[in-house]
């Protein structure tokens, strides 16, 4: 696996030594082909079959045949499923979560493992993973500002044909429930502990985190 | 979405628990999936090449005949695979479908052939992909065209019962159908010939006396040239109420352009005879015989190529509008810069902006007349860049009217090639089906042989046919036997008791058949009935009065119930693709040894003794027509074996 990843690095490095030419650069970076730990090992680390890991890979593959998911893949892919609305602006929060080790994209690996959380982790994972949706620049803390991008990012998913019509304060207000649900300590920002105490609390929440888990 | 997406789509319902925490309201109940069970490879069999893929790819369309149970119609429990009997070429474009969620359409392959196949799998056409939707559209018009092409050919075909109007019609329309309209054809056009020739000549100084000056021919010999022009106009105005009268829509032809034409070129003369010799309208009377040149145009009725050059001109009306518009543009460019250019100049003669239209028009198209010449330096720059540019404007949009007219005249060749093609490719396939299409025969023969040998019941001519013959056939056979026997009438019953039951209503002589056989088409089953059973068959021997033909009526309308499947060509054991068209001609064309009615009316076999079957293929919608029996005798031949054997 080592090797591999050494290929992509040494594949990026190679793009910048010669950055003379931009379109060399992009032969190059393009020309990196991912290939994914292997099987044992990632049946290891997440919850997830053998026969699963088989089927999420090809479905993985046949949308990305390098290996890797970028961004605007990312966000073409998920924005199929919601035709009516503009999904990108959410598709980038999502991608940020999925990218764990920030490098820009996403690979198989980061793929499954965030998945094994969704659908296959406890509940204090998955509460921790939403947490770490919505904690924007990720310093352990959600703001108001952070939150109202999130909100504003999943109204635009709805579009603008809704009935009735969703108003430009909505988000905001959405915002403000949130947090006064979530604020234990009014201090203005929602730390882990607080967001997980508060979830654990609410039955709605807690049944809706079951809701996907036998989706493969 | 996507079928390549249906894939992620595990990924978004996880992603949606970053939405949980957010919501105000229960989530709904997420679908329970029913008997969820593992992704299985299945085999698709087809012609032998055997496809493997997941179940779950093909399950991404519902709405094809692999995504939808209708596959389990072709399920084989032995091998435990779905076999199709299709195309196996074309069967990987259809796979590659389901795996890629794009449809491909391959250069190589017919357009008609994957068409069948796109239809026989239950997808739609219009999803074949932007790199292959061009070129599928494409090809598809090609068809089209080449078929209405050839449909257009059949309109030859002589239908029977054309009214008198509809006969001329076809006769003006196409002059090769028949005699008369050839002659027609050629006299109007020799006419039309001598019209201008007149006109042309009209105009030519003749010899003249010595102290006058020389004189037009035309007001020499008027008298002479009077009566000739009298006669063109004449038969032009003959043939042009003969059109009126034959068109079948009246309105449509008086506006045709061919019509117009028509009516232009007579008019002047008319016009003439009417206007009294007055100074002052003989000036416009004059004017008018100008029109007479347009009877040249009606040439083009005769001459395939002017027609052709029309049309392009037509289709290339905006190329050729757009080459006015650009030298215009120039011409009135240049023009202001060279008249301006020569003001200074004296006795020039750009005297002004539209003087100097002239000059630039002669420049630019590169005649270069000489008579209007700059004189000054600027001048002379202006007026060569003038010239040089105008070879560019107009070299330009010229290649396209070309291609255009040559695109256009070489179709029209291509389908002329095809209809005089059509002709050599019938007859060969005539001569490769003539084996094929006596077998009927023969073995009916045999089986008349055997029957009247042995005086027993059709069960055992069965069996005995069906040693001799293959079992298709002789199944065939049966069927065709069983129509026989359904359609006997009363009359023809007591004749088949008396004698024994000789079939009456056979099915007529090798040489029909493969004629009708191969004209194929359709023919409009005239509503005579077809029980005339009471002829044949039983002819020489011992009833000679033939001639009645019971009319009973047959419900030619329930059409549809009629088909009849008359395969010959035994291509498909299914027999279900394909059933042949017999269209059994006129007794008329008969060889003279089958008539055993010589003497009798042939009109009434003729009409009466026609069996038409259809030609069925899957998808065109079925051709057909209602069945008659046939009547033709086949007497004669049935007859000499008869006596031969049994009496």
């Amino acid at each position: 696996m080592d090797a591999k990843r050494v290929e992509t690095v040494s594949a990026r490095v190679d793009a910048a030594v010669s950055s003379t030419d931009s379109v060399e650069d992009e032969l190059e970076l393009s020309a990196v082909r991912h290939r994914p730990e292997g099987l044992e090992q990632l049946e290891a680390q997440t919850r997830f079959s053998r026969k699963e890991l088989q089927i999420l890979y090809r479905g993985f593959k046949n949308e990305c045949p390098s290996g890797v998911v970028n961004e605007d893949t990312f966000k073409d892919i998920y924005s199929q499923f919601f035709p009516q609305g503009d999904a990108s602006t959410y598709a980038h929060f999502l991608f940020n979560a999925f990218d764990t080790d920030h490098n820009g994209s996403v690979s198989f690996e980061d793929f499954v493992m965030g998945l094994s959380i969704l659908l296959r982790g406890t509940v204090q994972e998955k509460l921790n993973w939403a947490f770490n949706l919505y904690d924007i620049n990720k310093d352990g803390y959600i703001t108001k500002e952070e939150m109202l991008d999130i909100m504003k990012a999943i109204y635009d998913m709805m579009g603008k044909c809704t009935y009735p019509v969703l108003k430009e304060e909505t988000p905001r207000q959405h915002v403000e429930v949130f947090f006064q649900k979530m604020d234990k300590n009014k201090d203005g920002v929602v730390t882990i502990d607080e967001f997980i105490d508060c979830c654990q609390n609410d039955e709605n929440i807690m049944r809706s985190m079951h809701l996907f888990e036998n989706v493969l | 979405m996507a079928a390549g997406v249906a894939a992620w789509l595990p990924f978004a319902r996880a992603a949606a628990i970053g939405w949980m925490p957010v919501a105000n309201l229960p989530m709904p109940v997420a679908p329970a999936e029913k008997n969820k069970r593992q992704d299985e490879l299945i085999v698709l069999n087809v012609s032998g090449r055997r496809f493997q893929t997941w179940r779950n790819t093909l399950d991404r369309y519902p709405d094809t005949l692999l995504g939808s149970s209708e596959k389990e119609f072709f399920y084989n429990e032995e091998t435990k695979e779905y076999f199709f009997d299709r195309d196996p070429d074309v069967f990987r474009s259809v796979l590659n479908f389901y795996r890629t969620g794009k449809l491909h359409y391959p250069r190589y392959e017919c357009i008609s052939s994957y068409d069948e196949e796109l239809a026989f799998f239950g997808i739609v056409p219009e999803i074949i992909g932007d790199c292959c939707y061009e070129e599928y559209k494409d090809r598809k018009r090609e068809n089209a065209e080449r078929l209405m092409d050839d449909q257009e050919d059949n309109k030859d075909a002589k239908l029977p019962n054309m009214t008198f109007r509809e006969t001329m019609w076809r006769a003006f329309e196409n002059p090769h159908t028949s005699t008369m309209a050839l002659v027609f054809y050629y006299v109007t056009g020799f006419f039309i010939a001598v019209s201008v020739i007149t006109n042309v000549v009209e105009t030519v100084p003749c010899g003249s006396a010595p102290n006058q000056k020389e004189v037009p021919c035309g007001e020499r010999y008027t008298v002479a040239f009077f009566c000739m022009d009298t006669a063109c106009v004449m038969i032009f105005t003959v043939e042009y109420l003969m059109r009126l009268f034959a068109a079948p829509s009246r309105y449509r032809f008086m506006r045709s352009v061919m019509s117009i034409i028509d009516v232009v070129a007579i008019l002047p003369y008319y016009i003439g005879l009417v206007m009294t010799d007055n100074e002052d309208v003989s000036g416009a009377f004059v004017t008018l015989r100008v029109f007479r040149v347009f009877r040249i145009f009606k040439f083009s009725r005769h001459s395939q190529g002017l027609r052709i050059l029309g049309y392009t001109l037509k289709s290339c009306a905006s190329e050729l509008g757009f080459l006015l518009f650009s030298l215009t543009m120039a011409i009135i460019i240049f023009a202001t810069v060279m008249f301006y250019a020569e003001k200074g100049s004296s006795s020039s003669k750009f005297t002004s902006i539209p003087a100097s239209f002239w000059y630039t028009i002669v420049t630019m198209t590169t005649l270069g007349y000489g008579d209007m010449v700059p004189k000054t330096i600027a001048g002379k720059i202006f007026g060569s860049i003038c010239s040089l540019s105008g070879v560019l404007v107009i070299a330009l949009p010229v290649p396209v009217i070309v291609s255009n007219f040559s695109r256009i005249y070489h179709q029209n060749q291509r389908a002329d090639k095809r209809r005089a093609q059509k002709k050599a490719r019938l007859a060969r396939i005539r001569i490769s089906k003539t084996g094929s299409s006596s077998a009927f025969l023969h073995s009916k023969r045999n089986g008349l042989f055997n029957e009247a040998l042995e005086l027993t019941g059709s069960t055992e001519d069965e069996k005995r046919l069906s040693k001799s013959t293959s079992l298709l056939e002789s199944q065939h056979h049966h069927l065709l036997h069983c129509l026989e026997k359904t359609t006997v009438s009363a009359h023809t019953l007591e004749l088949a008791l008396c004698h024994n039951n000789i079939l009456n209503h056979e099915f007529v002589d090798e040489q029909y058949y493969q004629q009708s056989y191969l004209e194929g088409g359709l023919q409009n089953y005239p509503s005579r009935s077809p029980s005339l059973s009471s002829q044949d068959g039983v002819t020489g021997t011992c009833c000679t009065r033939r001639t009645k033909k019971h009319h009973t009526p047959l419900p030619n309308a329930s059409a549809p119930a009629h088909m009849q499947p008359l395969t010959h060509t035994h291509t498909h054991p299914q027999g279900l693709q394909e059933l042949s068209t017999i269209h059994i001609q006129p007794l008329s064309t008969s060889r003279s040894s089958l008539n055993m009615r010589v003497d009798e009316p042939a009109p009434l076999n003729c009409q009466s003794s026609q069996i038409t079957t259809a030609i069925i293929s899957i998808p065109t919608p079925p051709v057909t027509t209602p069945e008659g029996d046939a009547h033709l005798p086949a007497g004669p031949t049935h007859q000499n074996v008869v006596k031969v054997s049994a009496l």
